[in-house]
């Protein structure tokens, strides 16, 4: 009998002591939904209210109402309007033409050196590797003066090859060692199986290498064209009218009456920029993060 | 017998099988490296040469500039004066705020030219750069601690936090110019009536808040990705020899995310000390929010080789914090993003 209450009276402590471990892990896990909420408000917001402006009408600009009310679709016309001077239309053909020669360019000669950076021992590797990751680190006002200078000589300003060698300095870099981290964690030992199962080195190469290698190179090319899409120190100095990108035709936006910023043409022409991104981000999520921070850890 | 012969048969050609693929192997390894060598120097010699154009040539023939003298209207005289050597004079300007004078020596910069705004943008842009990165690592460390936690909906904030990384730098401006509006949301959330962009420090407070958005989710990213790398055994083992959230945090969690996390800091550290896009279209540079940056572009049209001598000076000192951070913090990049196999400190 004394044996049984006691049994009791343990497994009620027990319980006990469980169910506060219990409460806690709950409200561990309350703490962490509540932090998570506010991470999502913090992030999001701000993007939410951009998207919310670009829908209101010309007139409730300053409304300050949450949700989407006075929703119209005419900021976008206003935005592609080029009756004040603005050349949206032509600044996104710009972007999306530089950006993609830019990412091109960069992907084609820094494939093969994060190829030597990946695989291959010699000398100087981690020399070469500090001054590539220095070269991303740069500060683009110490090339602006001299390039400045040099295409004015040359007749370059405002030419499409003076927009997009620059970016090349900064992009360029960036596709190395995003490349270069990525070639790293590739399984190559596939391609001396393949070899000993008898495939030519080409055939290896082929049917090896370039399927397992495709998805790096493409996250690559996402955040090399992410970098020359959103670049915009130079590109404010060194185009012209016909030539500037969108982030400098956003910076500028011209409105009807002179004294007064288009908020809502702008926060179209904003959304329309940043949507593609953000759909392309949000899709190759776990890649862009795993690109991102490659240069970082590991 | 039979258990003597059995293993030395398949002994025997085990060991000379090794030796037979060890022996020609570290032969051709030896070879290999040095053929390794000549392939990587023609694989790197694409990379380096358009390195080599579009940023050492640049560098030299900024440096080259920067002691030479601006070409222009004298300003005593109002007669066009040609360029020529001249010396550190460029720099000296720059560093004592001086400008040219009547008569062909120097005095102090009048207040609102360019010449006299080095120190304080130097002063601002090491405020941005402070305080903007304080933020971020508290913040983005926070982020990275809540992110690696499982909980539902965890993919879902991994995903919005890439959304102020992926909205470009020019529109995040125009989106916080247009949030800090007098008449705008946040005046109207707060219940203010602050004129943001009007005056000095709720014009550098919009720079800061507005940078801090923008860019604590690579920082949170970085973080996240080096809070992954630490084995949850570790934790386990802790927690069982009874060590408390907070000294877990302190005794491991720091210490083992510190090389990923003064990476993090580095990166950011030199990225908010070039800052131009945020304050250039936020402020205009107006209210002392000018950058080094800024100033660098409002001189250029003014005179080439004085821009520069600033730029020179502007690049001199992010080398400077980036070898502070890399020699005395312990921030080792190239072994960091180096080989993988190597100890990191």
């Amino acid at each position: 009998m004394t044996t049984a209450t006691a049994g009791a009276d343990l497994r009620a402590r027990q319980d006990k002591g469980r169910q506060a471990a219990q409460n806690r892990e709950k409200w561990a896990q309350v703490r962490t939904y509540i932090s998570a909420a506010v991470i999502l408000v913090w992030c999001l917001a701000p993007a939410y209210w951009m998207v919310v402006t670009a829908f209101r009408e010309v007139g409730f600009t300053y409304d300050t109402t949450p949700w989407p009310t006075h929703v119209t679709m005419d900021n976008f016309i206003t935005a592609f309007d080029t009756s004040f001077g603005n050349k949206f239309g032509q600044a996104l053909l710009n972007s999306i033409f530089i950006g993609v020669t830019v990412t091109v360019i960069s992907l084609v000669i820094g494939v093969f050196a994060a190829y030597a950076l990946a695989r291959l021992n010699f000398r100087f590797k981690y020399l070469v590797l500090g001054f590539i990751l220095g070269a991303s680190m740069f500060p683009g006002v110490a090339l602006i003066t001299p390039l400045f200078q040099l295409f004015t000589n040359i007749g370059w300003m405002g030419t499409y090859q003076a927009l997009i060698i620059p970016n090349i300095s900064f992009v360029l870099p960036l596709t190395v060692y995003t490349l270069t981290s990525f070639f790293r964690e590739m399984p190559w030992e596939l391609e001396e199986s393949a070899r000993v199962d008898g495939c030519t080195q080409g055939q290896a190469f082929r049917r090896v290498i370039m399927p397992l290698a495709a998805p790096a190179i493409f996250t690559t090319a996402i955040l090399a064209f992410i970098s020359s899409w959103n670049e915009f120190l130079i590109a404010s100095q060194l185009s012209n009218e016909a030539t500037k990108p969108v982030t400098v035709a956003i910076a500028s936006f011209a409105g009807a009456q002179p004294n007064q910023i288009p908020y809502t043409a702008i926060m179209a022409a904003g959304t329309i920029v940043t949507i593609p991104l953000v759909i392309l981000v949000l899709v190759f999520q776990r890649k862009i993060v795993a690109g991102l921070t490659a240069g970082a850890v590991k | 017998m039979a258990t003597e012969l059995g293993p030395t048969p398949v002994k025997q050609p085990a060991s000379g099988g090794t030796d037979l693929h060890h022996a020609p192997k570290g032969v051709g390894e030896d070879n290999r490296i040095l053929s390794q060598g000549k392939w990587a120097s023609w694989l790197l010699a694409p990379t380096i040469i358009a390195l080599g154009i579009v940023i050492v040539y640049p560098i030299i023939s900024a440096i080259v500039m920067s002691f030479q003298k601006d070409a222009g209207l004298d300003p005593v005289t109002g007669l066009f004066t040609e360029g020529g050597p001249a010396g550190i004079q460029n720099y000296v300007n720059w560093l004592g705020q001086q400008c040219a004078a009547q008569g062909g020596g120097t005095v102090a910069c009048p207040p609102g030219t360019l010449g006299g705004q080095f120190w304080t943008a130097t002063g601002t842009t090491f405020l941005f750069t402070v305080v903007t990165v304080a933020f971020e690592t508290v913040l983005g460390f926070w982020m990275a601690m809540i992110m690696a936690r499982t909980f539902k909906g965890r993919g879902l904030v991994r995903a919005a936090v890439l959304v102020p990384w992926a909205i470009p730098t020019a529109v995040t401006a125009q989106l916080w110019l247009f949030m800090f509006d007098f008449n705008g949301i946040i005046n109207k959330l707060f219940n203010v009536s602050i004129l943001w962009t009007g005056s000095e420090w709720p014009a550098k407070w919009a720079v800061i808040i507005a940078d801090t958005w923008k860019t604590t989710p690579f920082m949170a990213l970085l973080i996240l990705a080096g809070l992954q790398m630490i084995p949850a055994e570790v934790y386990e083992a802790a927690k069982v020899d009874g060590a408390t959230a907070w000294q877990r945090f302190r005794l491991i969690t720091l210490p083992l995310v510190k090389p990923a996390l003064m990476v993090a800091i580095l990166f950011r550290t030199l990225d908010a000390l070039r800052m131009f896009d945020l304050p250039y279209i936020l402020t205009g540079g107006a209210n002392n929010t000018t950058t080094l940056s800024i100033l660098v572009i409002n001189q250029i049209r003014q005179g080439f080789n004085s821009a520069a001598a600033l730029s020179t000076i502007t690049f001199i000192i992010i080398f400077l914090v980036a070898f502070i951070f890399v020699r005395f913090l312990g921030a080792n990049v190239v072994e960091q993003s180096g080989a993988s196999g190597k100890g990191k400190k």
